[in-house]
C-alpha cells in the first residue's frame, strides 16, 4: 500500500515537472513568434481596482480597439485600491509573457520594480489614467492634461460658489498619483486674484471607498459649519459626497464639483447637489491606451517623443515630451448634456 | 451574564456565598466604565470644541454607527457562544447590492417587500454559516473567513463590475435613510430598537441564558441537556438576518452600491463589541454593552474629525481602545475568579 503510493506520488511530480517544462517551452516560444513579423497582440489591462464602472468604461474602449487590431483583450486587477495588491498580478502577466502591460498606478513607486522586470523579459508597459515612474513605462496615456483637469475643477467651483467662501477637497487614497498632481495644480489655481476669497480650509480622503469618502464629507460638513464648497476629483468620491450632503440637508447650500461618471451623477446634477461636473470619456481612454501599447507591441514606435502612431477613430496621436500622449481637453457636464452620456 | 456564570459554578460548588452578588456588580461596573469613559471624551472634547456638545453632532454620531450597531447585535449573539462571525461585511454588502438591483430593475417593488428580501438573504447566507459551524463541526473562525471570500466572490459575480446609483433606485428607498419618526431620524429609531428588543431576549428568556451558559462552559452547558448546536445555528442565523436587514439599510444610506460595499466592515463590528466589553472567549457580554461600544469608538472618531485632528490618527486610536478594553476585561477576570474561588483554596 505504501509503496503503491509513493509510485503514485512520484508518477505525478513527474508528471507536472514534464508539464511545467512543457508550458516554459511553449510560452518562450510564443514570445519568439510575437517578436517576428506576425505579432500577436496579447495585451492585458491592470486598472487601480476592478469592479469599478470607470475603469470597466475604459475596458469596454480596450475591447473596441482590440477588435478594431484583432487582438487580445484581458483586464485583471485586486478588488481594492491598493498598490500592494497589484504588485502580484504584474509579476504573474509577466510569467505569463502577455505581450503588453497596461496600467492605472495605485502608487508611482510601489510599482516600478515589478514593471521593471517585465520590460527586462521583453513586455511592453502602458501607463494609462494614473502614472507610473517614468523610468517603469514606455508610455503613459494621459486622460486630460493633468494642468487643465485641476484648473477647471476650481473654476467651476468659483463660478458656483460666487468666488467666495471656504472650499475643501476629497480626494482618493492620500498616495494617488493622478489626484495629488490635480491637487496641486488646483492650488496653483486659487493663487489667482479672482479667487482671493476664497479659501482652502482641508484635504480629506476617503480612500475611493462608498463609506469613507461618504463619512468623510459629513465630517468636512461638521468641521467646517461654513464651508461653501467641496471639489471631489474622483469618482467614487465625488457621488458619495453628493449622497452625504443631500443626507444632511444641504444640497444646493454646499456646492460639489469634480470628476465623476454621468451615470453615478445624473440624479445630483438634475437635483442641483452638483450642478456641474468634469470628465474625459474612460472609452475613448482604454481605447487610446490598448492602441498605444499595439503600436508598441508591433514596432511601429519605441516611445520616444515625436513619434506618432494610429489610434483608429481618434486619429493620430503624437508622443509628446515625458513620453506622455494626451487624450484631449475634458469634458464638462451639467444638466443640459448630461443626457447625452451613457457611461 | 453574570447570574449564568454564577450558576455554573455554583453547580460545582465552588461559589463563595456573595458571590453571585459581586459578579452582578462587576458586570454593571464594566458597563459604568464605558458610560465614564463616554463621558470623559465627551467633556475633554467639548472644552475644546462647543459645538461637539449640539443635540444636531449626537444625531450625527449616532447616524454613523446605526447600521453597524445593527450588525453588532448579531455578532455579539455569535461572540457570546465562544464563535464569531467574519463574513458580516460581506452579508451586508451582497444584501445591499441585490436589493438594490432588484429595485433598479423593478422600480415599483414596494420597500418593505425590499427590506424583507434583504432580510430573507440575509438570514440564507446565515444559516449557512450555520450549519457548517453547528453540524459541520469547523472552527468559527475559518467556517466564516471562507464564508466571507465565498460571499464576496458571489457578490461580484452577481454585480459583474456594475454599480447601482442614486438615480437608479426609487426615492421611496433611499427615504429608508433620511426619514424621520418621530423627530428621530429612522436609522438610529431601527438601531435602538433592534437593540432593545434583543437585549431583553438575552436577559428574560430562557433561549438567552442558554446563549451565556453554552459560552461560559459549553461541556457543562451541553451535560446540562443544552442543544448546543441548535443554539449556536439560532445565532449565526440571527446574525445573518440581522446583517441582511443592515445591508438594506446601507443601500439607501449610501445610495451608490457596487459589490465592494461594507468591505471590513466586520473588523469594525468586532471592534465595538469587543469594545463594549463582550468577551471574545464567549459566556459574559451584554448587547447593551456592544451599543455603548460602538457609540465610543463613533464619538471618538467624531471628536477627531471636530479637533480637526488627522485622519490617519483614527486607526491607531481605535486600536488602543481595543487594547485598553481586552486588557481591562482580562484584568477583570483573573480578579474575579481569584475573589470567587479564594476562600477554598487557600
Amino acid at each position: 500500500m505504501k509503496t503503491l503510493l509513493r509510485t503514485l506520488l512520484t508518477a505525478l511530480s513527474v508528471a507536472m515537472l514534464l508539464m511545467l517544462a512543457a508550458c516554459g517551452g511553449s510560452s518562450s516560444s510564443g514570445s519568439g513568434s510575437s517578436g517576428g513579423s506576425s505579432a500577436s497582440l496579447n495585451i492585458a489591462f491592470l486598472p487601480k481596482a476592478i469592479n469599478n464602472p470607470y475603469f470597466d468604461t475604459a475596458a469596454n474602449g480596450a475591447k473596441q480597439a482590440a477588435t478594431e487590431l484583432k487582438g487580445q483583450f484581458k483586464q485583471v486587477g485586486p478588488t481594492e485600491s491598493s498598490a500592494a495588491a497589484q504588485v502580484p498580478f504584474i509579476n504573474t502577466l509577466t510569467e505569463q509573457h502577455v505581450s503588453a502591460i497596461v496600467v492605472s498606478a495605485n502608487d508611482p513607486n510601489a510599482l516600478a520594480p515589478a514593471l521593471k522586470r517585465a520590460m527586462q523579459q521583453g513586455i511592453k508597459v502602458v501607463s494609462y489614467d494614473s502614472d507610473v515612474a517614468p523610468d517603469a513605462r514606455q508610455i503613459f496615456v494621459n486622460q486630460a492634461n493633468s494642468e487643465d483637469i485641476g484648473r477647471i475643477e476650481v473654476q467651476i467651483l468659483g463660478k458656483l460658489i460666487n468666488y467666495s467662501g471656504d472650499i475643501a477637497i476629497l480626494s482618493a487614497a492620500s498616495t494617488a498619483t493622478n489626484q495629488n498632481t490635480w491637487i496641486g495644480y488646483m492650488k496653483d489655481e486659487l493663487t489667482k486674484p479672482q479667487y482671493k476669497n476664497m479659501h482652502l480650509v482641508k484635504i480629506a480622503y476617503g480612500n475611493d471607498d462608498d463609506q469613507q469618502s461618504f463619512q468623510q464629507t459629513l465630517g468636512l460638513l461638521q468641521a467646517y459649519p461654513d464651508l461653501k464648497g467641496i471639489i471631489s476629483p474622483t469618482t467614487v468620491g465625488l457621488a458619495a459626497a453628493a449622497r452625504a450632503i443631500e443626507s444632511v440637508g444641504k444640497g444646493g447650500k454646499v456646492m460639489l464639483t469634480g470628476l465623476g461618471t454621468p451615470n453615478l451623477m445624473r440624479k445630483y446634477v438634475k437635483d442641483g447637489t452638483c450642478p456641474e461636473f468634469a470628465l474625459w470619456n474612460p472609452a475613448d481612454l482604454g481605447y487610446l491606451a490598448y492602441y498605444a501599447a499595439a503600436a508598441l507591441v508591433e514596432g511601429k514606435i519605441t516611445g520616444k517623443p515625436g513619434e506618432s502612431f494610429n489610434a483608429g477613430k481618434l486619429g493620430t496621436k503624437t508622443i509628446g515630451p515625458n513620453n506622455v500622449v494626451l487624450l484631449g481637453p475634458p469634458t464638462v457636464f451639467n444638466k443640459d448634456n448630461i443626457d447625452q452620456f451613457n457611461f | 451574564m453574570s447570574t449564568t456564570t454564577t450558576r455554573v459554578e455554583e453547580s460545582r460548588g465552588r461559589v463563595r456565598p456573595g458571590g453571585k452578588r459581586l459578579v452582578a456588580l462587576v458586570g454593571r461596573v464594566r458597563e459604568l466604565g464605558l458610560i465614564v469613559v463616554l463621558l470623559v471624551i465627551v467633556a475633554l472634547v467639548g472644552l475644546q470644541t462647543p459645538r461637539f456638545l449640539t443635540p444636531g453632532n449626537f444625531e450625527q454620531i449616532l447616524l454613523s454607527i446605526a447600521i453597524l450597531a445593527i450588525v453588532a447585535v448579531g455578532e455579539t449573539m455569535v461572540i457570546l457562544t465562544r464563535n464569531v462571525d467574519l463574513s458580516v461585511g460581506s452579508t451586508v454588502g451582497m444584501t445591499a447590492f441585490v436589493c438594490a438591483d432588484v429595485l433598479k430593475n423593478h422600480p415599483q417593488t414596494p420597500v418593505i417587500l425590499i427590506i424583507l428580501l434583504g432580510c430573507a438573504l440575509g438570514a440564507v447566507l446565515g444559516a449557512v454559516n450555520g450549519l457548517i459551524v453547528a453540524l459541520g463541526r469547523v472552527p468559527a473562525i475559518v467556517a466564516t473567513l471562507g464564508t466571507l471570500y465565498l460571499y464576496r466572490g458571489l457578490d461580484s459575480y452577481i454585480a459583474g463590475g456594475t454599480q447601482v446609483s442614486a438615480y437608479d433606485v426609487p426615492d421611496s428607498f433611499l427615504s429608508l435613510a433620511t426619514t424621520h419618526i418621530l423627530g428621530v431620524p429612522a436609522l438610529i429609531v431601527f438601531a435602538a430598537a433592534i437593540a432593545l428588543i434583543f437585549a431583553y431576549l438575552l436577559r428574560a428568556t430562557r433561549t438567552g441564558r442558554e446563549l451565556y451558559a453554552l459560552g461560559s462552559n459549553p461541556e457543562a452547558a451541553r451535560l446540562a441537556g443544552l442543544r448546543a448546536e441548535r443554539l449556536i445555528f439560532l445565532t449565526f442565523l440571527l446574525c445573518g438576518l440581522l446583517s441582511g436587514f443592515a445591508g438594506v439599510l446601507w443601500g439607501a444610506r449610501f445610495a451608490t452600491v457596487d459589490s465592494g460595499a461594507a468591505t471590513g466592515l466586520e473588523l469594525q463590528v468586532i471592534a465595538a463589541v469587543v469594545v463594549g466589553g463582550v468577551n471574545i472567549f464567549g459566556g459574559s457580554g451584554t448587547i447593551l454593552g456592544a451599543m455603548l461600544g460602538a457609540i465610543v469608538l463613533g464619538t471618538i472618531d467624531n471628536a477627531l474629525t471636530l479637533l480637526k485632528l488627522s485622519q490617519f490618527w483614527l486607526q491607531a486610536i481605535d486600536g488602543a481602545a481595543i487594547l485598553a478594553a481586552v486588557t481591562l476585561d482580562a484584568l477583570i477576570t483573573r480578579w474575579l475568579q481569584h475573589r470567587l474561588r479564594g476562600g477554598r483554596q487557600r
